[in-house]
């Protein structure tokens, strides 16, 4: 005991004097939220837009009105010919224009109704459908309202957006950046310090000592879990206080199947850490073939849906793929813990392989 | 009783050779000596002995414990410093001691002992990083980590390589103090001249044990007619020699050449003939065999 102690504190002090690990393991979780949170939002928040109207008259000010005074948009300009929307478009002024028929207001009352066309700048797809929807929101509220007064008489289109009513984007980083640090923490760091070891010759002297190697690399294991830990409560903390993403369901639930893929996660980096004998390739085994299916294939990106059957089907064997649909359920959702079953257990199925396959391959010599 | 018995050790890599057919045996409280190159297998076969890697055929006995069969006792018992810098670079020196120690289920107080007259070189600079000493004090370091849990052999692969030479002298005196505790020593080396501090040493080439024997038998062992050449053009010499009739081989010597002479090797000849080429200061003697010699010698036949 006193031997697992000692190699414990070995790893602390290992990782609490190298400055970059310290920077990277406790300050790059708050980067990444903080980044993908706000700079790199899918948010719509006050984008550029422009109202073209042959014959401007109060309704259409009213509109125009309503849409600046949201938090999405502002009106920057307003156009008088078709012609003009090209140009503001190019040049970049605006994102999207509202482009009025003639005789906006008169034609309301008619059968034929009056038209209304949302132009936009579709470079960015994902976006683009945004604005298109939540212009679209507002303008089917305001519409309602005028048929409430008795003015109008229409078909309205009501879009609604379930358990991510406003779109915010954090919704869905949270829980893809959860499952990013995590394995990046675990598996990575777990498996470099380990190849660290036999690349300086350390491990040489450590294996002829009377101490079993699955000491050295359970002792290994135990400061990156307790740092994951602290991770996942950094993370918690700023994704509830600063992006506002509330924890709609059982906190219990939700810390119980991080700690799961946490251990889902050591477990792979000392399977790595078993195989390479260089840190180089501990990096690139981990950056290459966890890293990318980890932010490609794990749904945190691009839904896991979507994907082309033999996508979907590799992503099955990306851990983060589970933890994140988990996460998604238990914690935005606020589903019970039996709604993520599946998950939870692949992920204890995928640790038990992991460690299984780490003890056969765990050596007691150099070779 | 013998602390080591190795019997027939074969090592390869895929097609290469690292050791072929080593046998040896070394007696308790011996100071046994592996001199070498850098290549002939002597770490290969530090590896093996310490249960670190397993050897294709042949079995070692290490206190009277089989490598293979009894790693976990034996790995009790052995003291390792391997060829490289070994110690963790961001520990202290005292963190690293004391980190040693506990692995091996011990602590730097109950062996001190042992290690006193070491660390006492080390103890001003005990708050000091590991990766900031000098190479001298790193061995320093490194000998202590690998004798605090009192070993019964200590292995040592190059331990001095890399080291000033004041350093070096003062590591063998370390030596030749723990040899006295009782503790059954195996030193590599490429230095020759260190060969002459050990009890008794093989010398190895291309994985395989040449000749096994005392320094100084091994020396007097030497039968070819060895001889000294030095002028002032010492670049161009030994090209020169070579092509001298009468000359079987010839290799630099620190700062002579040394070459053995064939039959009918004619001294006075070669100083005409070198005089000729343009050589001046010309020294020609006979010289007595040293280790290195002796080496070149069995390494050419």
């Amino acid at each position: 005991m006193t031997q697992f102690g000692a190699f414990i504190k070995k790893e602390f002090f290992h990782i609490l004097r190298d400055k970059r690990t310290v920077l990277i393991v406790l300050v790059m979780p708050v980067v990444m939220i903080i980044l993908f949170g706000f700079a790199l939002s899918t948010e719509v928040r006050n984008v550029d837009i422009a109202i073209l109207a042959p014959d401007p008259d109060r309704m259409i000010e009213q509109i125009a009105d309503r849409l600046d005074a949201s938090e999405y948009f502002t009106v920057k300009r307003w156009l008088n010919t078709p012609a003009e929307i090209d140009q503001a478009m190019k040049a970049g002024d605006v994102q999207m224009v509202i482009a009025f028929g003639q005789h906006f207001s008169g034609n309301l009352l008619t059968p034929d109704g009056s038209q209304m066309q949302l132009i936009v700048d579709a470079s960015d797809s994902n976006m683009a459908q945004s604005y298109a929807s939540y212009a679209g929101g507002i303008i089917s509220e305001f519409s309602r309202e005028l048929a409430a007064a008795g003015e109008e008489r229409g078909i309205e289109t009501q879009v609604q957006f379930l358990y991510n009513p406003q779109m915010k984007s954090a919704y869905n980083f949270v829980p893809g950046i959860m499952g990013l640090i995590m394995m990046l923490i675990c598996a990575m760091m777990t498996s470099i310090s380990i190849v660290r070891e036999k690349e300086m010759g350390t491990m040489e002297v450590l294996l002829v000592s009377p101490v079993r190697p699955i000491y050295i690399v359970v002792s290994k294991m135990v400061p990156y879990f307790v740092l994951s830990c602290i991770n996942l409560i950094t993370i918690l903390l700023l994704s509830v206080f600063v992006l506002q993403v509330p924890v709609a369901g059982s906190l219990a639930a939700f810390g119980l199947v991080s700690l799961i893929y946490i251990i889902t996660n050591l477990s792979l980096g000392l399977l790595i850490s078993t195989m390479a004998q260089q840190q180089v390739i501990a990096l690139m085994f981990s950056g290459l073939l966890l890293m990318v299916p980890a932010i490609v294939l794990s749904g945190m990106v691009f839904p896991v849906e979507s994907m082309p059957p033999v996508l979907q089907a590799i992503s099955c064997a990306v851990p983060p793929r589970w933890y994140i649909a988990a996460v998604r359920k238990l914690m935005i959702q606020g589903l019970p813990l039996i709604y993520a079953w599946k998950e939870t257990v692949i992920l204890i199925a995928m640790a038990v392989v992991l460690i299984a396959a780490s003890l056969k391959l765990l050596n007691n010599r150099l070779e | 009783m013998n602390a080591v018995t190795v019997e027939n050790i074969t090592k390869r890599y895929g097609d290469t050779v690292a050791l072929n057919g080593v046998s040896f045996e070394v007696g308790t409280g011996e100071l046994f000596g592996i001199i070498g190159p850098d290549g002939a297998g002597k770490t290969s076969l530090f590896r093996i002995i310490a249960t670190l890697i397993l050897a294709d055929s042949g079995t070692a006995n290490i206190l009277g414990f089989d490598v293979v069969q009894d790693y976990k006792e034996l790995r009790k018992r052995i003291g390792y410093m391997p060829g490289r810098f070994s110690l963790y670079q961001d520990l202290t020196v005292e963190e690293n001691l004391s980190f040693f120690a506990s692995v091996f289920g011990t602590t730097p107080e109950e062996n001190y002992h042992l290690v006193e007259g070491i660390y006492k070189f080390l103890e001003p600079f005990k708050k000091r990083r590991a990766g900031k000493l000098s190479g001298g004090m790193k061995q320093k370091l490194a000998l202590c980590c690998a004798l605090i849990h009192k070993p019964d052999i200590l292995y040592l692969d190059e331990p001095t390589t890399g080291v000033d030479p004041v350093s070096r002298k003062e590591f063998w005196e370390m030596l030749k103090q723990l040899q006295q505790e009782g503790i059954t020593i195996i030193v590599s080396t490429p230095y020759m001249d260190e060969a002459n501090l050990c009890d008794r040493i093989a010398l190895i080439k291309e994985g395989r044990f040449m000749q096994i024997d005392t320094p100084q038998r091994i020396r007097e062992g030497y039968s070819a007619p060895l001889w000294v050449v030095q002028t002032d053009r010492m670049h161009r010499l030994l090209g020169d020699v070579r092509a001298f009739g009468g000359v079987e081989y010839g290799y630099a010597f620190g700062e002579a050449h040394h070459f053995i002479a064939g039959e009918g090797f004619d001294p006075e000849g070669l100083k005409t003939y070198l005089r000729g080429l343009g050589h001046g200061n010309i020294v020609l003697h006979r010289g007595e065999a040293t280790i290195e010699d002796c080496y070149m010698l069995l390494a050419k036949q």
